[in-house]
């Protein structure tokens, strides 16, 4: 009964204390609060790893302490000779054994959770998006719909999403700590990823393998839309008409422009043939411009101009003629007005 | 050289004699100096890191250098700093811990420190010529084959000249303890810091080639155009993880262990009690050892190595608690019931239980395959790391170095400033790194040049960095220790603490260049501590005064090592111009004709006569 | 106390390999070295066997390796070994001249088993263009081959500069132990051309 009040205490203790620091983090980003179904196999195994740790670390502390106030070297008996103990059998099988025991129960769930978290047996009855990671940016194609977006990984909330990604250069990590945990994005073999999302909403994603200066940068979204507003989003994103010139005419000369530029040997709108940079089919509806600016038009200005300032190392820069102010704010005006939907990160509830 | 060669000399003879030293006390010497020379590079690298992310998308230093940084602290750190230091406290004390005159092989230990220095040079060199490495210390394939310029060229030739050398130091130790025992000296008798010193070299043994191996495919796939890792002739960038893992994780063990046999000999000295359950302290290191080899795939539960893999390796890796955990329960026994004396080397014993606790606790946590899919490459793991490397090995590092300063100097270190070291290091270190697993859990991943705003990140980094200011000013307190007690510290004497252990039975602190006139016999485990509570007080020699075998000095380590030295700048630069051939070649050739010469010259060593101690005594 | 190192019969050793310190250490430093090459080849070989089927349209094993001269290279070095054990069975019985020469014939054994290596590797490129940079395959095949024939090269140069070196010397408590630890590095060169030929042409021509 004390090994139990002795959990309880220390994980109460622990509790607390991360709140202290500073809550748990954006609760769209932090993987404390975990709003899916990965991220929440792996809380329960840290939750339940915290605890029995807790009372390990309480049993090497107590003694410690104990030893402290207890065996210290006394005043006037620096010669004492304390008795020379050889060892003590019992002693150390009991703590041989209980760390024995507490490994197995820690090992149990975890193997099961392993395989459970592996097993993508069902994927063929499911969504599958292909998912390409690159230096800086992710690209994700939904096959079976013939959709291709990137940045923001549109998905329906309450279902499983079987993600099969692939490194175009690099090594990369897919990680939505509030959704899922994550996986690697390897140059050389499709790793299959299952997520699935409780809750409507925008969920941070990171890349969380090193793989150049702009690693850090390297942020997308996951949007967590209603099963309706999902097929919504889809039937529109496949409606998209790249040839379609805007009504606003600064935008028209900013296609022109986008045209005439060589911006469209990169870059696809709908299913234009560019596929060397992010799809920017539903650009105006992104969350972010390059990842992590807000979509102002003048960050993407800038973002234009001069992108190796925003994003060091990124293969956009020096790939295009020099632009004036002008071409920038026209070909920007195209740019946002790229909403191709009304199923947009607003529909998602945040 | 006699021992008239003591007195006094000049400058220029105090620097040829260590270029040429081969007494394993000298390359201690040499050794720490090195290591703690890089290890303030690396300090100051770890520093500038921590002031990048003192706030949110800083700019302090560009996303370049700071993946330079990062890469060259974690290199530096292990490579350049804690494994030399280490092999200099165990050059220092192992041999004269079993009762020996030197080591196994003399010439073969100053060549293995003139490698690892000429690496550690080359690798840093790096900064001044083309850019230092920046693909992270692990240096994933992918990444690395990507990386422009030369900086991981540097890295490699860098390391593998470096772990030559640390390869030699090991096989030396190896044969050293097998075959340089005193009389008595039993497997079963030898102090805990030597078991881990032999344990230790069998760990380098098997986990070097590794690396080796490792180093030469990236090297070929950079430098003359291989398919190792090239993923579009076939090649594969997991086997580049698989290799350095397999290296990489005995490396861990290679970093903790000898401070765990280190901390045993504290605990038992400043407790004055024999050390509780000897025989499960030495099976259990060794169980450590060997369970080391088996868990390097839970660097990569990540990968998507399936389900079998991870889940083996998880469960592996959560054994190797247990033998951990018997560890740390037998050190508390040790003092459970002792006269805990508690001065500045007791004091980081004492700091490690806790803190290295933590570090296992989380180590354990990360075991676990699925809830490591968060932990993984996030701030967690750096919190986890620096808790087992700081906490533990630098924290043993300190221990180490105010034990055995008086074998080492001659002098001890200045106790006021040393418990000031502790603390300021101590609180500075949890309020680095404790915060770290939130920040991880948070969604913080590693290697991160900067954070952005609004993610609910910024408090903790800035506690972070706050810590390692504390950290800084502690180094800077112990450097001053360093000097001061140079100038002015007392003479210590042949046996300072009181201690237990062969290494305090020597005639004087530090001991004479020969170490014992005659072998001393072991009665029993502590042999030092029997002799003086049911002996004459000092050791029984196990033979008579006779002539002492000595090996000469050489320099032709220091020659060797500078021709690879030159051939590594020769491969970095033959992709950029052919005449760098020259270099490379002629490198080579220079090592080459330097062995030749190793060999054909017969050494034989010299003899210190039997009269020659006689005339001393007197 | 005698620090001549010089063997005569009437005060000969048993094992002079080993009857001082120093050789004990060369010996047992020896054997902990070869463990390290073990990991070294483990991994060589780990590398080859996740790389021998990544061709890249390549020639493939199957296509490339012919058993006739590889046996014929196996029978050279396993032979090199038996010679080397005759010779350290003449160290043993103080008998110069006759380990000298048959450490030569050691030599040329693993000269002839270069020879036919270097001609392997050069029909390999010639024929078929298949080079260390055609594919992962070639990578790691010429990576495990070479390094295997990295070691003979040096253990036929040990040889040489041993067998030059005590020429004039003759045998002695000093130098015996390094023709000794030669011989014991050269059985371990041979045992690892075993592993070679079996996982690389044996199951490349087969499975």
């Amino acid at each position: 009964m004390i090994g139990r009040m002795g959990k309880f205490r220390a994980l109460f203790l622990l509790g607390s204390l991360a709140l202290i620091l500073s809550g748990c983090g954006k609760e769209n980003l932090t993987a404390l609060v975990p709003k899916g179904y990965g991220s929440e196999a792996s809380m329960n195994l840290i939750i339940l790893t915290t605890v029995v740790m807790s009372f390990v670390f309480l049993a090497v502390i107590i003694p410690l302490v104990i030893v402290l106030l207890r065996f210290r070297e006394k005043k006037g008996q620096e010669d004492f000779i304390p008795k020379q103990v050889e060892g003590n059998q019992t002693l150390e099988t009991v703590w041989t054994v209980i760390p024995i025991i507490l490994v197995i129960i820690m090992a149990v769930p975890t193997v099961i959770a392993t395989f459970d978290l592996a097993d993508t047996s069902e994927a063929s009855e499911h969504i599958n998006i292909n998912v390409t990671g690159n230096q800086y940016w992710w690209h994700f194609d939904y096959e079976d719909d013939g959709v291709q977006t990137s940045q923001d990984l549109y998905i329906p909330a309450g279902e499983r999403v079987y993600l099969n990604m692939i490194a175009a250069d690099v090594t990369h990590s897919f990680w939505v700590p509030t959704i899922s945990g994550k996986l690697d994005v390897n140059p050389e073999n499709v790793n299959t990823l299952y997520i699935e999302a409780y809750e409507e909403g925008v969920y941070w994603g990171k890349c969380a393998e090193f793989c150049g200066p702009s690693h850090s940068l390297m942020d997308f979204k996951v949007i967590v839309v209603s099963p309706e507003e999902y097929e919504q989003w889809l039937a529109d994103m496949g409606n998209v008409n790249p040839d379609e010139v805007p009504g606003d005419a600064v935008a028209a000369e900013g296609k022109e422009l986008f045209e005439e530029k060589s911006c469209m040997g990169c870059h696809a709108i709908g299913d234009s043939p560019g596929q060397v940079g992010p799809n920017l089919t539903n650009f105006g509806n992104r969350t972010t411009i390059a990842g992590i600016l807000d979509p102002t038009k003048e960050n993407l200005v800038d973002w234009i101009m001069d992108p190796e300032s925003i994003k060091p190392g990124n293969l956009m820069t020096g790939k295009y003629p020099d632009l004036s102010d002008d071409e920038a704010d026209k070909i920007a005006e195209y740019l946002l007005q790229l909403k191709e939907t009304d199923v947009t990160p607003e529909s998602a509830g945040n | 050289m006699s021992l008239a060669a003591t007195q006094k000399k000049g400058f220029g003879a105090f620097l040829w004699d260590y270029l040429t030293t081969v007494d394993h006390k000298k390359i201690a010497h040499l050794y720490l100096a090195g290591g703690g020379f890089f290890f303030l590079l690396g300090g100051i690298e770890a520093v500038i890191i921590r002031i990048q992310l003192i706030k949110p998308e800083n700019d302090f230093i560009s996303a370049g250098l700071y993946n330079e940084m990062i890469t060259m602290h974690g290199t530096t750190m292990i490579f350049l700093a804690a494994m030399p230091i280490l092999l200099g406290l165990m050059n220092a004390a192992m041999p004269l811990q079993i009762g020996a005159r030197d080591v196994a092989f003399p010439f073969l230990n100053s060549l293995g420190f003139w490698l690892f220095m000429f690496g550690g040079i080359l690798l840093n060199l790096s900064w001044f010529l083309d850019g230092a490495p920046d693909a992270g210390w692990t240096s994933y394939a992918a990444l690395a084959m990507d990386s422009p310029g030369h900086g991981v060229d540097f890295y490699v030739a860098g390391l593998q000249i470096a772990g030559a050398g640390t390869l030699m130091g090991g096989i030396n130790f190896l044969v050293t303890v097998v075959t340089m025992r005193a009389p008595g000296m039993t497997y079963m008798r030898m102090p805990l810091f030597t078991w881990a010193t032999f344990i230790t070299s069998v760990l380098i043994l098997f986990a070097f080639p590794a690396l080796t191996i490792n180093l030469f495919l990236l090297m070929f796939d950079r430098m003359f155009g291989t398919a190792f890792f090239d993923v579009s002739l076939g090649g594969n960038t997991i086997i580049w993880q698989h290799l350095f893992w397999i290296f990489g994780h005995p490396e861990v063990y290679i970093l903790i262990l000898p401070l765990f046999g280190l901390f045993s000999d504290v605990f038992s000295t400043f407790s004055r009690k024999r050390l509780f359950g000897y025989t499960a302290m030495v099976f259990a290191t060794m169980l450590i050892a060997f369970l080391g080899f088996m868990v390097w795939a839970h660097h990569m539960f990540t990968v998507g190595l399936g389900p079998v893999a991870n889940s083996i390796f998880a469960v592996a890796t959560m054994a190797i608690a247990v033998p951990t955990g018997i560890k740390i329960f037998n050190w508390l026994a040790t003092m459970w019931g002792g006269s805990v004396k508690i001065n500045a080397a007791m004091l980081w014993a004492l700091g490690f239980i806790p803190s290295f606790t933590i570090g296992g606790m989380t180590g354990v946590m990360l075991g676990s395959a699925v809830a490591d899919f968060q932990y993984h490459d996030t701030y967690f793991v750096v919190a986890h790391f620096h808790y087992v490397i700081v906490g533990g090995t630098v924290f043993g590092i300190f221990c180490g170095l105010h034990y055995w300063w008086p074998l080492l100097f001659g002098k001890i270190l200045n106790e006021t400033m040393g418990k000031l070291t502790f603390w300021t290091f101590f609180i500075g270190f949890h309020l680095t790194f404790f915060i770290q697993h939130f920040l991880g859990l948070m969604g913080m991943p590693r290697r991160y040049w900067v954070f952005l705003e609004n993610q609910g990140l910024d408090l903790g980094n800035l506690i972070s960095t706050i810590g390692a200011f504390f950290m800084s000013f502690a180094v800077i307190v112990f450097l001053i220790n360093i000097v001061h007690t140079a100038v002015k510290g007392e003479k210590a004497p042949a046996d300072p603490w009181d201690g237990r252990t062969l290494e305090w039975a020597t005639e004087s602190s530090p001991p004479p260049y020969y170490n014992f006139k005659q072998l001393p016999l072991t009665r029993g485990l502590d042999p030092l501590w029997i002799e003086k509570t049911e002996g004459k007080g000092h050791m029984t020699p196990a033979e008579p005064l006779g002539d002492v075998h000595m090996p000469n000095g050489s320099f032709l380590p220091f020659l060797m090592s500078l021709g690879f030295f030159v051939a590594g700048l020769g491969f970095i630069y033959q992709t950029d111009e052919k005449l760098w051939y020259i270099a490379l070649y002629g490198g080579m050739a220079f090592a080459l004709l330097m062995m030749i010469i190793r060999s054909v010259k017969d050494d034989h060593g010299y003899y210190i006569k039997k009269e020659e101690f006689e005339r001393e005594a007197e | 106390m005698s620090h001549d190192h010089s063997l005569y019969p009437e005060t000969m050793p048993q094992n002079p390999e080993k009857a001082t310190l120093e050789g004990k250490n060369k010996f047992l430093g020896l054997w902990f070295f070869l463990g390290g090459e073990t990991v070294l080849f483990a991994s060589l070989f780990g590398t080859y066997l996740a790389l021998k089927d990544s061709t890249a349209g390549g020639p493939s094993s199957e296509e490339l390796f012919g058993l006739e001269l590889v046996f014929i290279m196996t029978v050279l070095l396993l032979t090199s070994s038996l010679t080397s054990v005759y010779a350290m069975y003449h160290m043993r019985n103080n008998d110069f001249k006759k380990m000298q020469l048959w450490l030569g014939i050691t030599a040329l054994l693993g000269i002839g088993f270069l020879g036919l290596e270097i001609y392997e590797f050069s029909h390999y490129i010639t024929e078929y263009g298949f080079t260390f940079r055609s594919s992962a395959f070639g990578s790691a095949f010429y990576a495990l081959v070479g390094f295997h024939g990295g070691h003979v090269t040096f253990g036929i140069c040990w040889i040489i500069a041993l067998m030059i070196r005590n020429a004039r010397r003759g045998l002695n408590l000093y130098n015996a132990p390094k023709f000794n630890t030669y011989s014991l590095y050269w059985h371990y060169i041979d045992v690892i051309w075993v592993f070679v030929f079996t996982v690389v042409y044996l199951m490349g021509k087969v499975g």
